[in-house]
C-alpha cells in the first residue's frame, strides 16, 4: 500500500485545501476571506458554546435534563432553538446574496460566482429544512400535545431520534462552510448538473446527506404526531373539538408520512448514480433527469402546505384568542384544511410547466393549481369573520396574523399568474418566482411561526416577551420584507433571471438597491428578536405569569401552569366542548381542585436520540468524503444502538399521586393569590396569567 | 367458543389465504411461461391476478377487513392507494408524456 | 370497548391478552402507518423503474436478463415464509409451547435467508454476464427496486434474529409480543410488495 492509498483508506478525499482557511491563505481575496470568515465563525461559535458550558459546568444538566430527554416540551423547545441558530445564518447569506446583486452590475462582485451559487444553495436548503421545518415541529411539539391533553407524544423516543436526525443534517451543513464546499447546485439539487460528471466535488453530497438525514427525521416526526393525534385525545375530545391547530398539525403530519418519501427516493437515487455509477438521472445510457424534477416536486409541492398549514393553525388560534371570538366557521376551516392537503398532492407539475410535456398535461396541473384558491380564500374569510365584531387586541401574534393576511393575498395572487402555463413560461426562472415564494412563505410561514413563538412563549417559560422589541422587530420584518420582495416582481417581469452572481442591465439597478435594503431591514428584525429575548429574560421577574393564562386563552394548554409540569396534566379532564377552557372560565370552574390524584406513569429519558445524531452525523460526514471504514461503522454503530435499546425494558418511572397533588395545589393556591386582569392589561406587569373572566 | 375453536378458525383463515395466494401465483407464472396469450394480454392478466393476490394477503395474513373496530386502517390504506395511485400514475403519464414529445 | 375488538392491523391478540392488546393498538398503528410510509418509498420506485424500462441504451432488455424459474423459485418461499410467520403469530396468540413460536419462526427466517440467498445469486450471475446498474437506465432502474426490496427483507431477518433472543430472555412479555406483531405486518408487507415485483418487473419482462 502506498503513502497515498493508506492517507485515502485513513481520511479519504480531504486535504489542504479542503478547508476554507488553507483557501484564504493562499489567495487572499475578498471572497476566500469572506468564506473563511464564516469558517472562524462556526469554528470559535463552537469552541466558544464549549468553554462556557464547561465554565458553567453545566454539561451533566443538560445531557439529562435536555438532551437526552424524551419530553415533548423540551424537545419542542430544543427544535426552535436549532430553527433560530439555523435562520440567523440563512438570512446573513440573504443579506450578503442581496449586496452582491446590488453591486455586481456591470463589475464584479463581491464574492466569486461559486460562491454565490453556494449562498443560495444554503440559504434555501436551510430556510426549509433546517429553519422552517425544525420550527414548524417545535411548536407542534410543545403545542399539540398539550392542546389534546396528552402526557406526550405517542413514541417520546422516536420523537427525540427525530430531533437527533434533524440536527446531525444541521451539523453537515454547519460543518459544510469549515471542511470542503457546498453544493452550488440550488435547494432542489437537479441533476444532471449534479451529478458526477459535472460536479465530481463534495458539494451535492454534503446536500443529498443533509437533506436525506432530515427528510427521515421529518417523516419520523409526522408519523409520531398523526399517531398521537389519532390516538392520544383526551376522553370527550372528538376529533371535531380539537383546536383547529391540532387540525392543521395532523394534516401537516400527513402531508410528511406520504411527501418526504419522494425526496428521500430522488435523495438516494442521486446518491446511488454519484456512488455506484447508476444511471438514474444521468444525460447518458438511458438515464432521465426529468424522473428527478418529478419525484422531487412530488415532495416539493406537499412541503409547501407542510410549512403553510401550522401557520394556519397558530392564525386561527391567535385570531380567535385576540379577538375574544370563538373561531367563525369551524367546520369550513377544518374542511379547507383537508381539502389544501389533498389537492397539495395534485399540483407538482406546476413547478415544471416548461418542461415539455403537452398543454394538456399542463392545462389540467395549471386548474389544479387555482383551485388550492378557493379553500385558501375560505380560510381568508373565516379569519376576518372571526375579527368582526370581536373586541380586536392589537398584540404581537395579532399583529403578524393580520400582516399575514394582506401579504398573503398578495402572494396568492401572484400565485394565479404563475398557475397560467402561458404565463409561467414568460416569468419562469425569473425573480418573479423568487419573489412569489418569499412572499408566500414568509408570511405563509415566518411570521406564524414568530406568532406562535410570540403567543406561546409565555406558556413554555412562565413569563412573557418584550412588548415593545416585539412591535419594533414585528415593523422590521413588514417593511423588510415589502421593501426586500416588491422590487423582485419587477425585476423578474423585466427578464432578470434568478440565481445570477452578476448582470450586465443597468436598469436593474435601482431596483436591486431597494430589495438590498429591504435585506438590511430584515436582518435588523433578527437583531431585534434577539435583544426582544435577551431584555425579556433580564426583566423576567415583572413578567411572570404563574397562573398560566396571559392572554385569557380559549384552549386546554393555558389551564395549566406556566411553564407545565413534566406531565402535563395533573388530572386528565374531560372536555366537554371546543373552546373549553374559555367555557370553564365562564362558568367560574377554572380552577376547581380535582376530586383525586393518581399516579402517572411517565417515559424516562433515553440515550438514543443523541447516540444516533452524532452517529448519523459520522456517517453523513464519512459518505461524504468517502471515509469507508467510518461510515461502515457508523452504520453498524446505528444497527447496534437500535437493537441494544430494544432489549431496554427499564423505560418508564411512575410520579407518585402525593408529589402531583403536592406540585398541582402550590399551584392552585398561586392562582388564588393572582390578580385577575381586564385585557386591556394584558400587557403590563399587572398581568400575572389570570384572566378576569375566570373570576 | 373456546381457545381451541378459535385457534382452527383463524389457523384456516391463514391455510386459505396460502392457498389461494398459490393459486394466483401459479396461474401467473403459468399465463407467461407457457405463453397463454398475446403479450398485451398476458401482461394484463399478470397484474389482474397480482391485484387479486393483494386483496388476498391483505384479507387472510393482515387480517384488514370491512368490520366497523377495523376502520382507521382501512382509511389509512384507501388514502394511502389513493396517494399512491396519483404519484405513479401522474409519474407515468407525465414521464410517457415527455418520452413521446422527445421521439 | 371490549378486548374482542380488531384494534390494528395484522392478528389481533383480543381476549388471548386483554393487556397487550389494549397496549398494541397505538403502538401497532404507529408502525402500519410507518409501512404507508414506506409502501410509497416502493411505489416511486415501481413508477421510476417503469419510466427506465425503455432506457436499456443498446444493452440487455429484460426479457434476456430474468430468468422465470429463479423468479418462480424465490416467490414461492416468500410465499411459505409468509405462512409461516402465519403460524408463528398464531403460536404466540394462544400461547402454545413456546418452542412453536421459537420454531415457526426460525423456519420463517431460514426461508427470509434462503430468499436472499437466491436473489444475491441471482444478482451476482447477472453480473457475470454484463448485466449491471452502470450499463445501463434500466438496469440501475431495477437495481434501486429490487435490491431495496431484498434490504427489507435482510433488516426483517435481523429483527427477526434479534427476536428470537428476546423471547428466550424475557419470556413474552408484552413489549416482545408487540414487537413480533409488528414483524409480522413487515414480513407480510413485503410478501405484498413481492407481489409487485414479480408480476411488474419479472413476469412483465418475459411476457
Amino acid at each position: 500500500m502506498t503513502v497515498q492509498s493508506a492517507w485515502f483508506w485513513a481520511i479519504g478525499r480531504i486535504d489542504l485545501h479542503s478547508f476554507a482557511f488553507v483557501r484564504a491563505w493562499e489567495d487572499p481575496s475578498l471572497d476566500k476571506m469572506i468564506a473563511a470568515g464564516a469558517a472562524s465563525l462556526v469554528v470559535l461559535g463552537a469552541i466558544a458554546v464549549f468553554a462556557i458550558i464547561t465554565k458553567l459546568r453545566k454539561w451533566r444538566y443538560l445531557w439529562q435534563d435536555w438532551f437526552t430527554s424524551v419530553d415533548h416540551k423540551k424537545i419542542g423547545i430544543m427544535y426552535v432553538i436549532l430553527s433560530g441558530i439555523m435562520l440567523t445564518r440563512a438570512v446573513i447569506e440573504a443579506v450578503l446574496m442581496r449586496m452582491q446583486q446590488a453591486v455586481a452590475v456591470n463589475q464584479p462582485g463581491i464574492v466569486a460566482p461559486e460562491h454565490f451559487g453556494e449562498l443560495f444553495s444554503t440559504h434555501g436548503s436551510i430556510m426549509i429544512f433546517f429553519m422552517a421545518m425544525p420550527f414548524l415541529t417545535g411548536i407542534i411539539n410543545y403545542v399539540m400535545p398539550l392542546q389534546i391533553v396528552a402526557r406526550d407524544v405517542a413514541f417520546p423516543t422516536l420523537n427525540s431520534i427525530s430531533l437527533g436526525l434533524t440536527v446531525s443534517g444541521a451539523v453537515l451543513l454547519m460543518i459544510s462552510l469549515v471542511v470542503g464546499k457546498f453544493s452550488t447546485g440550488g435547494w432542489s439539487g437537479y441533476p444532471p448538473y449534479t451529478e458526477m460528471a459535472f460536479n465530481s466535488g463534495v458539494g451535492p453530497d454534503y446536500w443529498i446527506w443533509a437533506v436525506t438525514l432530515s427528510s427521515i427525521g421529518s417523516t419520523m416526526t409526522g408519523l409520531n404526531f398523526a399517531v398521537t393525534i389519532y390516538k392520544s385525545r383526551a376522553p370527550g375530545m372528538h376529533l371535531f373539538r380539537m383546536p383547529l391547530f391540532c387540525w392543521t398539525a395532523l394534516c401537516t403530519s400527513i402531508l410528511m408520512i406520504f411527501a418526504m418519501p419522494p425526496l428521500t427516493v430522488a435523495t438516494l437515487m442521486l446518491a446511488l448514480d454519484r456512488y455506484l455509477d447508476f444511471h438514474l438521472f444521468t444525460t447518458d445510457l438511458g438515464g432521465n433527469m426529468m424522473n428527478y424534477a418529478n419525484l422531487f416536486w412530488l415532495f416539493g409541492h406537499p412541503e409547501v402546505y407542510i410549512l403553510i398549514l401550522p401557520a394556519f393553525g397558530v392564525y386561527s388560534e391567535v385570531i380567535s384568542t385576540f379577538s375574544a371570538k370563538r373561531l367563525y366557521a369551524y367546520r369550513t376551516l377544518v374542511y379547507a384544511t383537508m381539502v389544501i392537503a389533498v389537492l397539495s398532492f395534485t399540483v407538482w407539475l406546476h413547478h415544471f410547466f416548461t418542461m415539455g410535456q403537452n398543454a394538456n398535461i399542463n392545462g389540467f396541473f395549471g386548474i389544479a393549481t387555482m383551485c388550492v384558491g378557493i379553500p385558501t380564500g375560505v380560510k381568508v374569510y373565516d379569519w376576518i369573520l372571526t375579527m368582526y365584531r370581536g373586541r380586536v387586541r392589537f398584540t404581537v401574534p395579532m399583529l403578524y396574523a393580520i400582516a399575514f393576511l394582506v401579504t398573503f393575498v398578495i402572494g396568492g395572487m401572484t400565485g394565479i399568474i404563475l398557475a397560467t402555463p402561458p404565463l409561467d413560461y414568460v416569468v419562469h426562472n425569473t425573480l418573479f418566482l423568487v419573489a412569489h415564494f418569499h412572499n408566500m412563505l414568509i408570511p405563509g410561514l415566518l411570521y406564524g411561526m414568530l406568532a406562535g413563538y410570540q403567543f406561546w412563549f409565555p406558556k413554555a417559560f412562565g413569563f412573557r416577551l418584550d412588548e415593545t422589541w416585539g412591535r419594533i422587530s414585528f415593523a422590521c420584518w413588514v417593511v423588510g420584507f415589502y421593501l426586500a420582495f416588491m422590487p423582485l416582481y419587477v425585476l423578474g417581469a423585466m427578464g432578470m433571471p434568478r440565481r445570477m452572481a452578476g448582470v450586465f442591465q443597468g436598469e436593474y439597478l435601482p431596483w436591486l438597491i431597494i430589495a438590498c435594503i429591504g435585506a438590511f431591514i430584515l436582518l435588523a428584525a433578527l437583531g431585534a428578536l434577539f435583544v426582544q429575548l435577551v431584555i425579556s429574560i433580564r426583566r423576567r421577574e415583572k413578567t411572570r405569569v404563574p397562573a398560566g393564562d396571559p392572554w385569557d386563552g380559549r384552549s386546554l394548554e393555558w389551564a395549566i401552569s406556566s411553564p407545565p409540569p413534566e406531565y402535563n396534566f395533573a388530572v386528565i379532564p374531560c372536555v366537554e366542548d371546543r373552546d373549553p377552557f374559555a367555557l370553564r372560565k365562564e362558568q367560574g370552574r377554572a380552577y376547581q381542585p380535582p376530586h383525586a390524584y393518581e399516579d402517572i406513569e411517565m417515559p424516562k429519558n433515553s440515550v438514543l436520540g443523541p447516540v444516533l445524531c452524532i452517529v448519523g452525523a459520522a456517517a453523513g460526514f464519512a459518505l461524504v468524503w468517502h471515509i469507508w471504514w467510518l461510515a461502515i461503522l457508523s452504520f453498524l454503530g446505528i444497527l447496534a444502538a437500535v437493537i441494544v435499546s430494544s432489549f431496554s425494558r427499564d423505560t418508564h418511572r411512575v410520579i407518585p399521586a402525593s408529589e402531583v397533588a403536592r406540585t398541582h395545589e402550590h399551584w392552585l393556591r398561586t392562582v388564588a393569590e393572582a390578580r385577575a386582569i381586564p385585557r386591556e392589561l394584558e400587557t403590563r406587569s399587572a398581568n400575572e396569567g389570570l384572566a378576569e373572566s375566570a373570576v | 367458543m373456546d381457545d381451541r375453536a378459535k385457534y382452527r378458525r383463524e389457523l384456516r383463515g391463514y391455510a386459505i389465504g396460502f392457498a389461494s395466494a398459490l393459486a394466483l401465483t401459479c396461474a401467473a407464472f403459468a399465463t407467461v411461461h407457457f405463453d397463454l396469450a398475446p403479450a398485451g394480454t398476458t401482461i394484463g392478466i399478470v397484474f389482474a391476478l397480482g391485484l387479486i393476490q393483494l386483496n388476498v394477503h391483505f384479507r387472510f395474513f393482515l387480517h384488514i377487513d370491512l368490520k366497523k373496530s377495523a376502520r382507521d386502517d382501512l382509511q389509512l390504506i384507501l388514502f394511502s392507494t389513493l396517494i399512491t395511485l396519483l404519484m405513479v400514475g401522474g409519474t407515468l403519464i407525465i414521464l410517457f408524456n415527455l418520452y413521446h414529445r422527445m421521439m | 370497548m371490549s378486548a374482542d375488538e380488531l384494534k390494528h392491523a395484522g392478528l389481533n391478540l383480543q381476549e388471548a391478552d386483554p393487556l397487550t392488546h389494549e397496549k398494541a393498538g397505538e403502538a401497532i398503528f404507529g408502525f402500519w402507518v410507518f409501512l404507508m410510509s414506506d409502501a410509497v418509498v416502493f411505489a416511486l420506485l415501481f413508477a421510476t423503474y417503469g419510466v427506465m424500462l425503455r432506457g436499456t441504451a443498446g444493452g440487455p432488455v429484460p426479457h434476456e436478463v430474468y430468468e422465470i424459474k429463479s423468479a418462480f423459485i424465490e416467490t414461492l418461499i416468500l410465499l411459505s415464509s409468509s405462512f409461516t410467520f402465519g403460524l408463528a403469530s398464531l403460536a404466540m396468540k394462544y400461547e402454545h409451547k413456546r418452542h412453536q413460536l421459537e420454531l415457526w419462526l426460525g423456519v420463517t427466517l431460514l426461508l427470509g435467508f434462503a430468499f436472499i440467498g437466491w436473489e444475491i445469486h441471482d444478482f451476482v450471475s447477472m453480473a457475470a454476464k454484463g448485466e449491471v446498474p452502470s450499463r445501463s437506465g434500466y438496469l440501475s432502474g431495477f437495481y434501486a427496486l429490487v435490491p431495496m426490496h431484498m434490504l427489507h427483507v435482510t433488516i426483517g431477518c435481523v429483527w427477526g434474529m434479534v427476536m428470537l433472543v428476546q423471547i428466550r430472555k424475557f419470556g413474552l412479555d408484552p413489549m416482545v409480543k408487540i414487537n413480533v406483531m409488528r414483524l409480522s405486518l413487515f414480513w407480510h408487507f413485503l410478501d405484498i410488495i413481492w407481489i409487485g415485483i414479480f408480476s411488474v418487473v419479472y413476469l412483465q419482462g418475459l411476457a
